[in-house]
């Protein structure tokens, strides 16, 4: 039976289990003088054979297939011949790959060598014992949680209270999946990047001025030096967020006060689902868009003030990249508007009218109340919205990976090609991969350093936002 | 004497209110200034909103403009002689031998009947050029439908190379040159004998919607793209949504306040801002590294996605069931409810529409999202339409990002109408969500 088939299979027993455990609870209860002996309602009966049925049952299918293909590659390893035992870890793996191969019918069973074939069908048993058991485990856990609910109900059975209990650690276990999914982030980038820098020094990776990271596979191999200089990368990802965030917070934060203090009821019903439109445009949309429209227009526009006559008279001249940072910070900034706008919309929102008020009977015009008290009121919320917004530009990857380039140039100008964090992490991961080599590590390290810089920049923004929501309420 | 006394105390208090000028004059003399800096402060901000629904107009003229003619394919029409020796098919009735036909042949043998004085080798390779490499499936799929052809000849359109539907639609006009790209001079006084001939149709790109990926612009198609995209939204509802809302009537109704509680909601609101590329390293390290599932599933895909989505619903569905008066709970405590009944009667149907608002809206996101794709693998050149959650794909944003890496300039119309075909999705899902909220959301 396949997994499918077997979860199709236990809800149905849930389904079943549900209704003996209902209609026992009845049938137990007119033995005593109706319904109304019961302690719970039927329902509660019945949800508790479920439970008995199902949570057991599931639990068991879920650890299974987590854990069978492990074990089951174990054992393969273990019937291997002595000789192949012996070999590298590596090799070892090579080997199961090949095996796992032919039992998928990728390759050719001819001239593969005796021992793999062998191997190969003993896997195939497996797997096929695996799901067997698998199936008659799960199967039979179901039916006898059903057996002991069926044999557990009777009317004294305090089953509301049961399935409340039940029902409240559900909610419990579901809410913690949000710490386990930060718990495994952490794990996940610490532990790679811990194997990382065995291989190169930490002190390298943060200060060095140099990135490539092609390794050398042979010791005789030319280029692929190998530098994980990340200076490059970050220089390059502030650029591109700073070029952005010099055109969204402006133009955010104006469009704000005008759509809060300024715009009739009518414009901002029409405005804001148009903001919210260029919000939900999807970030492959912005690259596409940068990369094949923005772009080349500003290496166009580039050239075209390059051979002016102002410029050949200076000295100067102007070389703009077809990949240039600016075109990809200009895009991104557009991106973030929207999120700033609507961010400081709801800060400048939340400032008490009395202020306002206050300051227009002083005789103050609206800019003035503007400026001087509604801003400065609501300024740590703004600022907590841009620092939400820098942190969401520094891991902002689409637009960069299809607009910005791949050279890791070290500079400060936007019209040359740099590349970011978040670029290198998909060049480096997209396409074949070995787990072990520094050069795939380096991208699990640089999603450290991403991971961190954006938590704190989102710790201390939200702790900010709250601070001051606080104040007004 | 008594005037000039005035006069002079007239003077002195105007020299007064020269020197001392009243809080009114003072007002007035600089209003001018103060209301042009008003009227400036007021035209940054209609300049600043302006910028930005003009970038958003650009945007979609943009994209509407490569994309528009994507929807259309230029086909050729051809006299095909469906002749037995030509297909190289003895019996007719052997589905195999259909399906083996020379095709290739029959498509050649057709042009070659309208360009008779084309010889040579290479001429003749340039001019079967014109017509797609997928022509001939395309006979043989439909002679599989209806056998009965053999032996006649057909007008058929077949599909048209890809440089020619390129250069058909870059010219305006029919004295403009067009962009030629890869033909030659000959190639292009053959179109121009098809043009007059009016064998040269452009008809709706039925293949843009029913093929899979390919490396031949003109067979390339959205299909499995969007398959993949809809089993990795399947997965990613049925997860987020169960957990999400799970989650949400926890923390609100049961959650006791203690340091687990808010450890909790200091995760949720973390995890909403992380870039989305880090879900992507998890489920490379957790999911493939650790657990050894496979790369490019849907089933991988939607639980890496569900996992980003999550806090978004958890946050809007917290704030719906936040919306839902006391009173309502009381009441149903007052008719001797249990803590589950008031959550599941009363607290989850009034919390439902907010709840349903905020998942939709985190499912375009899931849907426009590429990043934690790529990491896992979703990038595959998948031609074959997935069948389930298990098979090999890939999803539509990705889809545009790997178009958009191609060369040929046919793939950018491609590009962009997949990009329309996306946008179509997000915007009636967004004004689905919005729909719900004006429609069923309960003021109290």
């Amino acid at each position: 039976m396949t997994t499918s088939i077997l979860l199709a299979v236990i809800i149905a027993l849930a389904v079943i289990a549900y209704f003996s455990g209902r209609s026992r609870s009845v049938t137990k209860a007119n033995e005593f003088g109706g319904t109304q002996q019961l302690n719970s309602l039927p329902f509660y009966h019945g949800m508790l054979a479920v439970f008995w049925c199902v949570i057991p049952c599931l639990l068991f299918v879920v650890s299974w297939v987590i854990f069978d293909e492990y074990i089951i590659e174990n054992l393969v390893i273990s019937q291997l011949p002595e000789a192949q035992k012996n070999l590298s870890a590596g090799e070892i793996t090579l080997l199961v790959n090949v095996v796992n191969n032919i039992v998928a019918g990728y390759s050719e069973t001819l001239g593969q060598a005796p021992y793999l074939i062998e191997s190969a069908h003993y896997l195939k048993s497996q797997r096929a014992n695996s799901q067997m058991a698998l199936t008659v485990i799960a199967l039979s856990l179901a039916v006898c949680g059903m057996c002991i609910a069926w044999v557990k109900i009777t009317p004294e059975l305090r089953a509301r209270n049961h399935v409340e209990t039940i029902f409240k650690s559900l909610l419990l276990v579901c809410s913690c999946i949000a710490i386990l999914t930060t718990v495994g982030i952490v794990v996940s980038v610490i532990f790679e990047s811990v194997q990382f820098f065995k291989q190169v020094p930490i002190s390298e990776f943060i200060f060095g001025l140099h990135w490539s990271p092609q390794v050398a596979i042979r010791a005789d191999q030319v280029g692929g030096s190998g530098a994980f200089g990340a200076v490059p990368l970050f220089v390059g990802t502030l650029l591109i967020s700073a070029i952005a965030m010099i055109i969204a917070v402006p133009t955010g934060l104006m469009s704000a006060i005008y759509l809060s203090e300024y715009a009739s009821k009518r414009a901002r019903g029409i405005i804001k689902p148009l903001l919210e439109v260029l919000a939900g445009i999807p970030t492959v949309v912005y690259g596409f868009f940068a990369a094949l429209t923005i772009a080349p227009f500003i290496r166009d526009a580039g050239g075209w003030v390059g051979d002016t006559y102002m410029f050949e008279l200076m000295g100067l001249s102007l070389q703009v990249s077809s990949e240039s940072a600016l075109a990809a910070g200009l895009v991104m900034g557009v991106m973030i508007i929207p999120f700033i706008s609507s961010l400081s919309d709801d800060v400048i929102n939340a400032v008490p009218q009395s202020l306002r008020d206050g300051a227009l009977g002083l005789g103050s015009t609206q800019s003035e109340t503007i400026k001087k008290v509604v801003l400065p009121a609501a300024l740590p919320g703004i600022v907590g919205g841009v620092l939400l917004a820098a942190s969401r530009a520094i891991g902002e990857t689409m637009i960069v990976v299809m607009a910005a380039g791949l050279a890791a140039n070290l500079t400060a100008n936007p019209l040359s090609s740099v590349t970011t964090v978040t670029v290198q992490i998909v060049t480096l991961l997209v396409g074949d991969q070995e787990f072990d080599s520094a050069k795939t590590l380096s991208a699990f390290a640089l999603g450290l350093m991403l991971f961190i810089v954006t938590l704190a920049l989102n710790i201390y923004a939200l702790s900010v936002v709250k601070k001051y929501r606080e104040q007004y309420e | 004497m008594n005037s000039i006394e005035v006069v002079d105390e007239s003077y002195k208090e105007n020299s007064y209110q020269i020197n001392n000028p009243t809080t009114l004059e003072l007002v007035n003399k600089t209003l001018a200034k103060r209301y042009r800096k008003e009227r400036r402060f007021k035209l940054y901000g209609v300049l600043s909103i302006c910028f930005a629904l003009l970038c958003l107009v650009l945007l979609f003229t943009d994209i509407i403009g490569k994309g528009h003619s994507a929807f259309f394919q230029t086909y050729i029409k051809l006299d095909v002689q469906l002749d037995t020796a030509v297909l190289e098919i003895i019996d007719i009735n052997d589905a195999k031998q259909i399906k083996q036909g020379n095709y290739q042949k029959a498509l050649r043998e057709s042009l070659t009947l309208l360009f008779p004085d084309v010889k040579g080798r290479q001429d003749k390779r340039k001019l079967n050029a014109l017509i797609s490499t997928g022509a001939s499936y395309q006979l043989a799929d439909k002679l599989k439908e209806d056998p009965s052809l053999i032996g006649q000849t057909v007008s058929l359109d077949i599909l048209a190379d890809d440089d020619v539907d390129t250069w058909l639609k870059s010219r305006a006009n029919e004295n403009e040159s067009g962009f030629t790209g890869r033909l030659s001079a000959k190639q292009l006084t053959w179109l121009t004998t098809l043009i007059e001939a009016d064998r040269l149709e452009q008809k709706f790109n039925t293949v843009f919607f029913t093929n899979g990926d390919s490396r031949e612009p003109e067979l390339a198609g959205i299909r499995s793209a969007i398959t993949g995209s809809l089993f990795t939204l399947f997965v990613t509802l049925l997860l987020s949504f169960t957990v999400g809302i799970s989650s949400a009537i926890y923390l609100e109704e049961y959650a006791p306040k203690n340091w687990i509680t808010d450890f909790i909601e200091v995760n949720i609101n973390n995890l909403a801002a992380v870039p989305s590329i880090i879900f992507g390293l998890l489920g490379l390290a957790i999911f493939i590294g650790l657990f050894g599932m496979t790369r490019s599933i849907p089933l991988l895909g939607g639980i890496v996605l569900s996992l980003m989505t999550l806090p978004t619903i958890i946050i809007s569905s917290r704030a719906a069931i936040k919306s839902v008066p006391n009173s309502i709970r009381e009441a149903a405590y007052g008719m001797g409810a249990s803590k589950m009944q008031v959550i599941l009667h009363h607290v989850l149907p009034l919390a439902l529409p907010g709840m349903l608002t905020g998942t939709i809206i985190g499912m375009a996101q899931a849907l426009g999202e590429t990043a934690p794709l790529l990491m896992i693998g979703m990038v595959a050149f998948v031609v074959d339409v997935p069948g389930s959650l298990t098979d090999p794909s890939t999803a539509l944003p990705v889809q545009i990002f790997l178009w958009a890496d191609s060369p040929e300039r046919a793939f950018v119309e491609r590009t962009s109408a997949a990009i329309m075909v996306l946008l179509a999705f997000l915007i009636t899902m967004n004004t689905l969500a919005v729909w719900l909220r004006k429609r069923l959301e309960r003021r109290w």
